[in-house]
């Protein structure tokens, strides 16, 4: 029944303009959202009372080390998708969300960098959650490079959904082996803000963030979506009408 | 024309792999090689006190073996895929299952084997604690079959790649890290004395994990890469 309301969705010319739909809905609300959010957390939030106003980055890295994992159970369930039901078009999602994941992942590192150098006096400590983050940028950036490695699009979006999918298993495994040898070796010297305990004027600025860069990696994806799906059907008639048609409008 | 039994499909190809890579000993001596001058380059990088040496053998030692493992790996799928056997196993009536499986485990015996069998040496030059060495073994021979399984995984997904050398270890390094984790745990424990089952229950966890899963993925993979 799910498939008979789903199956449109397979066609390459229905999804692209359902995405072209959604995508200025995702970044009006992505915008009004982080506007709210940013001002919010930034200027009127109360800052924390051991972390003073350093706090603030918080704001924006846990967001977006949130959506680093979410955008990788999003590609491995798409991954999973394309090779369970050969939906091409989940290929080309998962093409569209790896770099975005990757961004993302890197703006959680860098910005918990610049958030441990005044708490930690440190850029950069082994701990079980940075060096986990670690390896998932590298995980993003192989399913990335294989991407590109190779030429004909349909085989790569093949192959880097399996690597994907092989990368969503191990990912528990590693996430839970770094956490082991961390306090094999060291001990946490250093925990992070205890999260349950953060009240209310904290934790409301910050879903709203949370929820504004969501629609943010919604509308990202949204758009790279529409270039894959471009990219891959550029020989379609569809695509070329379009094309046809962008080109009457602007000799106009 | 009968049909092979799964056994005999199996021990067939066992035995045509190896006997490929005793024609080409270079193959299998090169990452041996390999494993040796890397682990000897350590005491010149660090200095040559015992206490610090015998403090990070069971890294070095295991680092230089995902990389040694690393260079072999081509060996795995690249050259039958470039006359074409490859193709021709994929199209045989025996599951893919049974062929990935016995090229994983010929690849095992030609390097992770010698790996094992080297690897007590490499550890008197690193000054290797005396209790440790069980551990090192057991380690050794638990995880080194992991490293071909999941290597394969990349191998799979790269062959058909012109330069996949490089794209490879980006793959397959990471994936390695659980392993590279519990294996030096384990051999830190013993040097202390205390006991190391824990770890050994989760690579041996591990590697039955991988040796269920990785043929799935390779064989998918490998569905892909000779399209």
């Amino acid at each position: 029944m799910m498939w008979k309301w789903l199956h449109p969705y397979a066609n390459p010319e229905i999804s692209y303009h359902f995405s072209g739909k959604i995508l200025p809905w995702c970044a009006r609300l992505a915008f009004i959202f982080l506007s709210i959010g940013i001002t919010w957390a930034l200027l009127f939030a109360p800052a924390d009372y051991q972390q003073g106003d350093t706090f603030r980055i918080f704001y924006l890295h846990v967001p977006a080390a949130m959506l680093s994992m979410g955008i990788y159970l999003g590609m491995a369930i798409a991954a999973l998708s394309s090779l369970v039901w050969q939906l091409k078009l989940a290929d080309a999602s998962v093409a569209a969300m790896a770099p975005i994941g990757a961004t993302f992942t890197f703006i959680a590192l860098v910005t918990g960098a610049a958030w441990g150098k005044p708490m930690w006096g440190t850029w950069w400590i082994w701990d079980a959650r940075l060096t986990s983050e670690l390896i998932l940028l590298f995980l993003y950036l192989g399913v990335i490079a294989l991407h590109n490695a190779f030429e004909d699009k349909a085989l790569a979006g093949k192959a880097a959904g399996i690597l994907a999918l092989v990368g969503v298993i191990n990912l528990p495994i590693i996430k839970y082996s770094v956490e082991w040898w961390n306090t094999l070796h060291q001990g946490a010297t250093v925990s992070k803000l205890g999260k349950p305990s953060m009240s209310a004027d904290m934790f409301w600025p910050f879903l709203i963030c949370f929820i504004g860069f969501a629609f943010l990696v919604t509308a990202l994806i949204c758009l790279r979506f529409r270039t894959e799906v471009l990219n891959r059907n550029s020989m379609r008639p569809w695509v070329r009408e379009l094309v046809a048609d962008e080109e009457k409008a602007h000799a106009v | 024309m009968t049909l092979l039994s799964y056994r005999a499909a199996f021990a067939l190809i066992v035995k045509r792999d190896l006997m490929i890579a005793f024609r080409h000993r270079d193959d299998i001596i090169n990452p041996l090689l390999f494993f040796v001058i890397v682990v000897s380059l350590f005491p010149l990088g660090v200095g040559p006190e015992s206490t610090i040496l015998s403090r990070i053998a069971p890294g070095i030692i295991w680092v230089a073996a995902l990389l040694a493992t690393l260079l072999s790996l081509d060996r795995l799928f690249k050259s039958d895929y470039t006359d074409g056997s490859l193709e021709q196993m994929l199209l045989s009536p025996h599951p893919v299952f049974i062929l990935v499986i016995a090229k994983i485990f010929a690849h095992w015996l030609l390097t992770g084997l010698p790996l094992i069998l080297i690897a007590p040496l490499l550890a008197v030059l690193l000054h290797l604690h005396e209790s440790s060495y069980g551990a090192l073994m057991l380690t050794l021979f638990l995880g080194t079959p992991v490293l071909s399984l999941l290597g394969a995984i990349g191998v799979a997904l790269t062959v058909g790649i012109k330069k996949g050398g490089v794209l490879l270890s980006l793959l397959v390094l990471p994936l390695y890290i659980p392993v590279l984790i519990f294996a030096t745990s384990a051999i830190d424990s013993a040097a202390m004395n205390l006991p190391y089952n824990g770890q050994l229950a989760i690579i041996a966890a591990i590697f039955f994990a991988s040796l269920t899963l990785a043929p799935f993925a390779v064989s998918a993979a490998l569905k892909v890469s000779t399209n």
